[in-house]
């Protein structure tokens, strides 16, 4: 077997049994990443030199016999998050030559286990994006047919997991950006419970919504992940006093939500299939499968997009010309801002701005911003409801499969259709994770197990009991 | 559909400076986003008081501590002078 294709779990017991080393293990994947990135784009920049010095140490630390599981496995980092001392662009020409400044929370846990980071991913613009067409820096392309999109606007991240460029990858999800690319490249992805995870050190899209989390080849292996980067960090104030737990969970016995609205229009007939199909699977091994309703989840496209939007708008104003990035001189401080920012944001980025002005803008903010937040009180009602009666909700991840590069481009709202079954995690602050559950042609899909807060463990374990039967 | 001036008018809020091309493709698009959120006028109501408010009770203390990182920052600024961040004049 080829040392790139091995799991977290794999590597660690190759690592600990002297078979290869952490420097052998990172330079099989440079090599990899050599051979194959060209044509995906999945890597914004590759740190070859610092990847290789801390292979170097993880391998002192493995000789001493002292090791945690991800010491010596190499990962890449979506380039949202801030990695002390390198380039951080979040896909935009306003961050192109940007150097982080310190680590992220994420990264400085990740380090302290002696990870390997290969390099930074790219992403649809500051994370806005289903596809990852929207990056600055050329869109990335799905490694089961190049023709098509990797989903956003964690591309990079689900590619180099799927294409064997890295073992394993973090991204970040504000309306669906892990598990979206995840179900399009076949990755196990987990967006954790709002708070699990810190956002310190993460550019900032939608700040009640954005969750950094793990994109990897196993459900073990994400379960390894999560476990490294959550806890409670005193660097972000809407961080919860929580650690990971394993514990066993079985579906003889399990409550499966299944909301009748995600079934009825616009879900293409093989995605659905295959989901009923995992559903089946779920029933055959003992779990009671419970029809249920999420009345609200009819808004929550329009409310999630009118609060992401809203959000933006206030995060994004600290790219201005004066602060970082990009600045372009002009005859006042009102020029500057006016031709740094216009210079320096793509088209979906500038849109988002507008809307979100728009909403928040005296005359519109009751009807749209303070609208959306009502709505956003009633489909977490909804949500907990729910979780009253079942352990678990089984839905898709998306309506379709990866779909052709450039085929929604022209059309922003056919695209924030894609996220339909996502963003409601989001405002409710809920955990989701994509499971591959078969394909259509050669194409992945995911199913989205959505839990409770803080429910990561029925979540986990009743995707690693799915997983060898789908 | 949205007018010009009001695409103009809330570039103007966001600093954004927009060609001509790229109003006409506001007003388009803007303008189908803003159609499809007039969906939420059909959500049934909320009582106020079930709003959630930020949520504050887990704030640290707001206590100045040495993060080694201002040279950093400062360093980052385009245009700076004596450790100062430098910016055009205003008036």
């Amino acid at each position: 077997m080829e040392l790139t294709a091995f799991t977290i779990k794999q590597a660690h017991q190759g690592l600990k049994n002297k078979e290869f080393s952490s420097v052998e293990l990172t330079r099989a994947y440079l090599d990899q990443i050599k051979k194959t990135d060209k044509d995906l784009n999945a890597f914004l920049s590759v740190f070859e030199d610092s990847a290789i010095s801390e292979a170097e140490l993880a391998d002192e630390r493995i000789k001493s016999g002292e090791f945690a599981e991800l010491t010596g496995i190499p990962c890449a980092v979506k380039d949202a998050i801030l990695v002390k001392d390198k380039k951080c662009t979040a896909g935009s020409k306003i961050l192109e030559n940007y150097i982080a400044p310190y680590d992220a929370t994420v990264i400085k846990k990740l380090k302290e286990q002696g990870g390997v980071i290969l390099g930074k991913t790219n992403l649809d613009e500051f994370a806005m994006g289903g596809s990852g067409e929207n990056s600055a820096f050329g869109a990335t392309k799905n490694p089961y047919d190049k023709t098509r999109v990797a989903g956003g606007s964690s591309s990079g991240s689900a590619v180099v997991v799927a294409s064997n460029e890295a073992c394993y990858a973090l991204g970040s999800d504000t309306g669906g950006s892990i598990r979206l690319p995840s179900s399009f490249c076949g990755d196990v992805g987990l967006k954790p419970t709002y708070g699990s995870v810190s956002r310190y050190g993460l550019i900032a899209f939608g700040s009640s919504l954005d969750q950094i989390g793990p994109i990897a080849k196993t459900v073990e292996d994400a379960k390894i992940i999560f476990n490294a980067i959550s806890e409670k960090d005193e660097k972000d104030a809407t961080s919860a006093d929580y650690k990971f737990e394993d514990s066993a969970t079985n579906l003889k016995g399990l409550k499966i939500g299944v909301p009748k609205e995600y079934f009825v229009k616009g879900i293409d007939k093989e995605v659905e299939k295959i989901i009923r199909n995992a559903i089946k699977k779920a029933e055959e091994q003992g779990a009671k499968i419970v029809e249920i309703s999420l009345p609200s989840v009819e808004f929550a496209l329009a409310c999630y997009y009118i609060i992401a939007t809203s959000e933006a708008s206030a995060n994004l104003s600290r790219f201005d010309g004066i602060k970082y990035g990009l600045s372009v001189d002009g005859k006042d401080l009102l020029d500057v801002y006016l031709k740094s920012k216009s210079k320096g944001f793509g088209d979906e980025v500038k849109r988002r701005i507008m809307i979100g002005t728009y909403a928040l803008s005296s005359g519109y903010y009751d009807a749209y911003y303070k609208k959306a937040l009502e709505v956003r009180q009633f489909i977490k009602q909804d949500f907990s409801k729910a979780f009253e009666k079942v352990d678990l909700i089984f839905s898709p991840v998306s309506p379709t499969p990866a779909f052709k590069l450039g085929d929604k481009t022209e059309d922003p709202l056919s695209m924030y259709l894609m996220d339909i079954y996502t963003v409601s995690l989001n405002l409710a602050g809920l955990p989701g994770l994509s499971l591959p559950a078969g394909k259509i042609g050669n194409l992945p899909v995911g199913l989205q197990i959505i839990g409770n807060h803080f429910e990561e463990n029925k979540i986990l374990g009743v995707a690693e009991q799915l997983e060898k039967m789908l | 559909m949205i007018s010009k001036q009001e695409v103009e008018h809330i570039a103007k809020l966001a600093r954004l400076e927009l060609s001509e091309n790229e109003i006409k493709k506001m007003q388009k698009d803007l303008s189908k986003i803003l159609d499809y959120f007039d969906l939420l006028k059909k959500a049934p109501k909320i009582a106020k008081e079930k709003i959630i408010q930020a949520d504050n009770k887990h704030l640290r203390k707001d206590e100045a501590k040495h993060s080694q990182l201002s040279d950093k920052i400062i360093g980052l600024a385009p245009d700076k002078k004596d450790g100062l961040i430098k910016v055009k004049t205003i008036l």
